[in-house]
């Protein structure tokens, strides 16, 4: 049942990411990118991540698309993309065949599905799967946490001052 | 004989599960589409009313018969797709609108658990559809993925006033999402748990765990008013009540996003909204007001609030002019935000001192 089901929703990933790079309508691509992250999320809630998948459509399907969108109403694109590109298809490949090569072996160990490493499945049922990210990142991970926060603070306001021309 | 009640699973007993589950969809979906029907009628007669006059009164006794009248002549007439729109997404806006807003029932608890006895064996089954161990933030992510609706209708349509209202769209939801769902924050604080039934079983403790004033329910209402608030305001914002609906606004842009639409598609832009002041009731019931706990019987006192929310909201809707643009703004970024963030902290040091 899960097999299946999986093999489907990887199907249309695969699929609508193969469309994001072929459409000539940016909001074609844009649509296509929506459905990905939305299947994204579905592997999340078979990997026993419902949070991230909660937070993976919030953050990515809810609020980065919905700025892409945003900028393509706001530009007009509509139509302008009219060639196609293929500059950057070799180095495009060489990266994916690089991250199927380690995520592989990611799979191999078993760290990634639950079945070996010290985050199984068993950890998961009896912690809750919110409560593992927050200790993760609250208390294994702070001080990476707030260097992250640190550099997304400063590229806010290097945003807001390279937007405005009087601060 | 006490016997403890079992729960239903998919594993133990298929088919009584699989019919018990599909009973609690129907159920669901078939009062919300019910509730939808109704509320645009209530909607009319009680701005009517507030406006001295009749609404609806012609269809039927009292004009109940209304929203079925109203449904059927949408039915019936000619779907008109532009012959510049762009066909694929202009067909998905209103299935992508209507859908996030049916979808959030899923996980709302809309009564206490009922027990049935089958084959000798006593059953426990809650009154919920599903019960994520990540109800809240399900319903944060659905609401959204609610705004694609509209901007895909603004952008499909190929017209410059469902553009303008999609455009607007687009930052009112961001701006106002994001102070709802950082009012909401403050809950899960106090509750510890994600799982809405779980938020519903922690208000129904005493109130601040006094127990002499155990006549008064703990609900999040009398701890968090701010948060209540922000989040009614927010989630009003968010899903385009009156005033904050920019993006209709129909003295100025004839209808906003869905002016290109017709017949049923246009029907189900109109369905969405009231579906979505629906989930958005129900969600602050549960959230704030304790859900199905009460006075009368689990599902009634859950619908009373329900309702009294959806009052509230069509009261709202004819007593206050639309916000101008850079209003809406001012008041989501520099008022809404802060005191949400503030709340938060304020929250934090009160669980951190008590």
């Amino acid at each position: 049942m899960e097999a299946i089901l999986f093999y489907i929703t990887a199907a249309v990933a695969i699929l609508s990411a193969l469309f994001v790079t072929q459409c000539r309508n940016p909001v074609n691509s844009a649509l296509n990118l929506i459905t990905t992250f939305l299947c994204l999320a579905v592997f999340y809630v078979m990997l026993e991540a419902p949070f991230m998948a909660a937070i993976q459509i919030m953050v990515y399907a809810g609020a980065i698309m919905v700025l892409i969108i945003f900028v393509i109403m706001l530009l007009n694109l509509g139509l302008a993309v009219k060639s196609r590109y293929s500059h950057g298809l070799a180095g495009g490949g060489f990266v994916a065949a690089l991250v199927l090569l380690v995520t592989s072996h990611f799979v191999g160990t078993g760290v990634a599905t639950g079945t070996g490493g010290e985050i199984t499945s068993e950890v998961i049922a009896s912690y809750g799967h919110t409560e593992l990210i927050g200790r993760a990142m609250f208390v294994d991970f702070l001080l990476p946490f707030e260097i992250a926060s640190i550099l997304l603070l400063v590229a806010i306001v290097g945003a807001v001052v390279l937007s405005k021309r009087k601060v | 004989m006490v016997m403890t009640p079992e729960v239903l699973t998919l594993s133990e007993t298929p088919w009584l599960f699989t019919g018990v589950m599909l009973g609690k969809i129907i159920v669901a979906f078939v009062g919300t589409l019910l509730i939808v029907a109704y509320a645009t009628y209530a909607e009319r007669k009680i701005i009517g009313r507030m406006q001295t006059r009749m609404g609806p009164n012609m269809t039927g006794p009292k004009g109940l018969l209304q929203p079925i009248a109203d449904g059927l002549k949408l039915f019936f007439k000619e779907d008109i797709i532009p012959s510049q729109a762009h066909y694929l997404a202009f067909i998905l806006a209103p299935m992508m609108i209507l859908a996030p807003a049916f979808i959030s029932i899923a996980v709302i608890p809309f009564g206490g658990d009922l027990h049935f006895t089958y084959d000798g064996t006593l059953y426990e089954v809650p009154l919920q559809i599903t019960d994520l161990n990540i109800g809240v933030l399900f319903i944060v992510a659905m609401a959204g993925l609610g705004v694609y609706g509209i901007v895909l209708a603004g952008l499909a349509s190929n017209s410059k006033y469902s553009l303008l209202g999609g455009i607007r769209s687009t930052a009112q939801m961001i701006s106002y999402e994001l102070a709802a769902g950082l009012s909401i924050v403050a809950i899960f604080m106090l509750s510890e748990t994600l799982s809405m039934r779980g938020i519903v079983q922690a208000q129904q403790l005493p109130i601040w765990g006094i127990e002499s004033l155990s006549f008064l329910p703990n609900w999040y209402i009398f701890t968090q008013p701010l948060a209540f608030g922000l989040f009614v305001i927010g989630s009003m914002a968010e899903i385009n009540r009156t005033p904050f609906d920019l993006p209709e606004a129909e003295t100025e842009l004839v209808s906003g996003f869905c002016t290109e639409y017709s017949a049923m598609k246009y029907a189900l832009f109109f369905m969405a909204e009231y579906a979505n002041m629906i989930t958005v009731s129900a969600i602050a019931a549960t959230l704030f007001l304790g859900g199905w706990g009460g006075p009368f019987f689990g599902w009634i006192n859950f619908l009373i609030k329900v309702f009294a929310f959806m009052f509230f909201f069509i009261w709202i809707r004819a007593t206050f002019p639309r916000l101008r643009y850079d209003q809406l703004m001012f008041l989501g970024w520099k008022v809404l935000l802060p005191l949400s963030l503030a709340n938060i902290v304020i929250t934090g040091i009160a669980i951190l001192l008590w």
